[in-house]
């Protein structure tokens, strides 16, 4: 399997690990990674408060110079911003609207163009889930996960806007959580999976930002989670660089390190944390790491059946796999 | 409240602007936008009232208002407004009216959005200490003290870069956005 490679500006330096774990899964995966030529930022959520045709000409370069490489029409990307940008930009672009007439226009300044619909843009998240699948996953797994209580945080971008093409409920997604148990992790109830870490907010607002980042903090540590599993460079820098900040705001002590899925994929495939980039959390994971295999494997879900004259009222029980 | 056409300049040139803009008119003002909205309690009015308000033409006030500024880009009331109205692009186009006539006094949101983009039009890239620190210089100098910590941890794990890195087509990247502006102009 082949896909145009949208690492993104955060993960080149500041999500470095997200990367470097990503790179590190993606053979034995058998997912081959062919990095965009000469790509460049897609605006994050700032280009769009400026400017709307720059903003989507700027991403759909990227798109551009993707599509040079007629071989492949998939296109995955890590970060969540960038993936939405570059959904939406293709998106937008096939519509009839005066929009994708000038980023047309715009591009062929630049001696480039791009025809909506040329690739299908996914998160890597999406290409692990049903392109790799829960059962490769599960065979690769030569240390499960088993002790370990992941919280599983999803943010907003990958599951909103759905664009009716969403494997995963936009409110309520279950793709991470069912990956994750596959490599034999506890996964803990996580109700604000899919809220907002508020990106950019606590460079404008501290009360803000803070109190978005306190309540997905507070909701995991309220879990006894060991570890907070996420997929967007911004989510894990604002739970995890920015969790002293917040504890200090609100006179607290939460300590939830917080890891990309990429690397608790790559610790149950048995490889070693550093080279997953594991320890450039600000938050250490060390302690939450060392439960891994301190539980016996969970017992598998006993079958139930009712016994004769049960009065009780029937209650929901474990989700059975198969 | 369906209206197919409304002499309300102010709402149409939103509607245009939006792809699927259109939906606006649709809106029922039940409010499950500003209740779904994470920061809500931080706007001075929320997404109904402001659609409300773009509805009976209060431009200056529409433009004035932080509400766009507070929106995350969450996309949760967008996911659950019953007309399908893309609220959260109704938002990103109000900044981009609200800086083009420099009506929303409060420049921290704006300028940071400036100061993020200043580096990826010259460098093709974005670049988090550049950004980090001229921002809260301008903005929040106390700010930058506090999260010093932050800013050493980040360079002790090899997670924060001193350079901006270029990309090659930089030239070819700043003819398509010169064009793109342009463009954006006469629209």
């Amino acid at each position: 399997m082949k896909y145009s490679y949208f690492p993104g500006c955060s993960l080149e330096k500041n999500a470095d690990a997200y990367d470097k774990s990503t790179r590190a899964i993606a053979e034995p995966l058998g997912i081959e990674l062919v990095e965009i030529e000469d790509w460049n930022c897609c605006g994050a959520t700032e280009y769009l408060a400026l400017n709307q045709t720059a903003a989507y000409s700027l991403i759909a370069r990227n798109l551009a110079q993707a599509a040079k490489n007629e071989d492949v029409t998939e296109l995955t990307a890590p970060c969540s911003a960038c993936y939405l940008n570059l959904r939406k930009a293709d998106k937008y672009l096939g519509m009839k609207n005066g929009l994708a007439d000038r980023v047309s226009q715009a591009l062929a300044a630049g001696g480039l163009s791009y025809k909506s619909g040329t690739l299908h843009v996914r998160h890597l998240l999406d290409v692990i889930y049903q392109d790799v699948g829960l059962d490769r996953l599960s065979e690769q797994t030569i240390r499960p996960l088993y002790g370990l209580k992941v919280a599983p945080y999803y943010g907003c971008m990958i599951v909103r806007p759905a664009f009716g093409n969403g494997s995963q409920d936009p409110q309520n997604p279950t793709s991470l959580d069912r990956v994750l148990e596959a490599l034999g992790a506890q996964v803990v109830d996580y109700p604000v999976k899919a809220d907002c870490c508020g990106g950019h907010m606590t460079q404008i607002s501290e009360d803000s930002g803070f109190e978005l980042i306190r309540r997905l903090i507070k909701a995991a540590a309220d879990a006894e989670a060991d570890a907070i599993v996420t997929l967007c460079p911004m989510c894990q820098l604002n739970l995890d660089g920015f969790q002293s900040a917040m504890n200090r705001h609100f006179d607290t002590s939460y300590h939830v390190p917080v890891l990309y899925f990429t690397q608790v994929i790559g610790l149950a495939m048995g490889m070693t944390p550093s080279s997953l980039g594991i320890g450039q959390e600000i938050v250490s994971a060390v302690d939450a790491l060392a439960k891994i295999g301190s539980e016996p494997p969970p017992e598998p879900p006993q079958p139930t059946r009712r016994k004769r004259g049960d009065k009780s009222l029937p209650m929901p029980t474990a989700r059975v796999e198969a | 409240m369906h209206r197919t056409t409304s002499n309300n300049v102010f709402m149409e040139q939103v509607i245009s602007a939006v792809p699927g803009g259109a939906a606006l008119r649709t809106c029922l003002q039940c409010g499950t936008c500003g209740g779904s909205c994470p920061s809500a309690g931080d706007m001075d009015h929320t997404p109904r009232a402001l659609f409300a308000m773009i509805d009976a033409g209060m431009r200056d006030e529409v433009l004035k208002s932080n509400t766009p500024w507070y929106c995350v880009s969450c996309y949760m009331c967008a996911a659950r407004c019953p007309k399908e109205i893309p609220i959260t692009d109704i938002m990103y186009t109000l900044k981009q009216m609200a800086v083009k006539e420099g009506l929303y006094d409060d420049s921290t949101a704006p300028d940071f959005s400036k100061t993020f983009i200043g580096w990826v039009e010259d460098y093709g890239r974005s670049f988090e200490l550049g950004l980090m620190g001229v921002h809260m210089i301008r903005h929040n100098p106390f700010g930058a003290f506090k999260l010093a910590d932050m800013g050493i941890g980040l360079v002790m794990k090899g997670r924060m870069a001193f350079t901006p890195t270029r990309i090659k087509g930089i030239d070819g990247l700043k003819k398509i956005l010169a064009k793109a502006k342009q463009l954006e102009a006469q629209a």
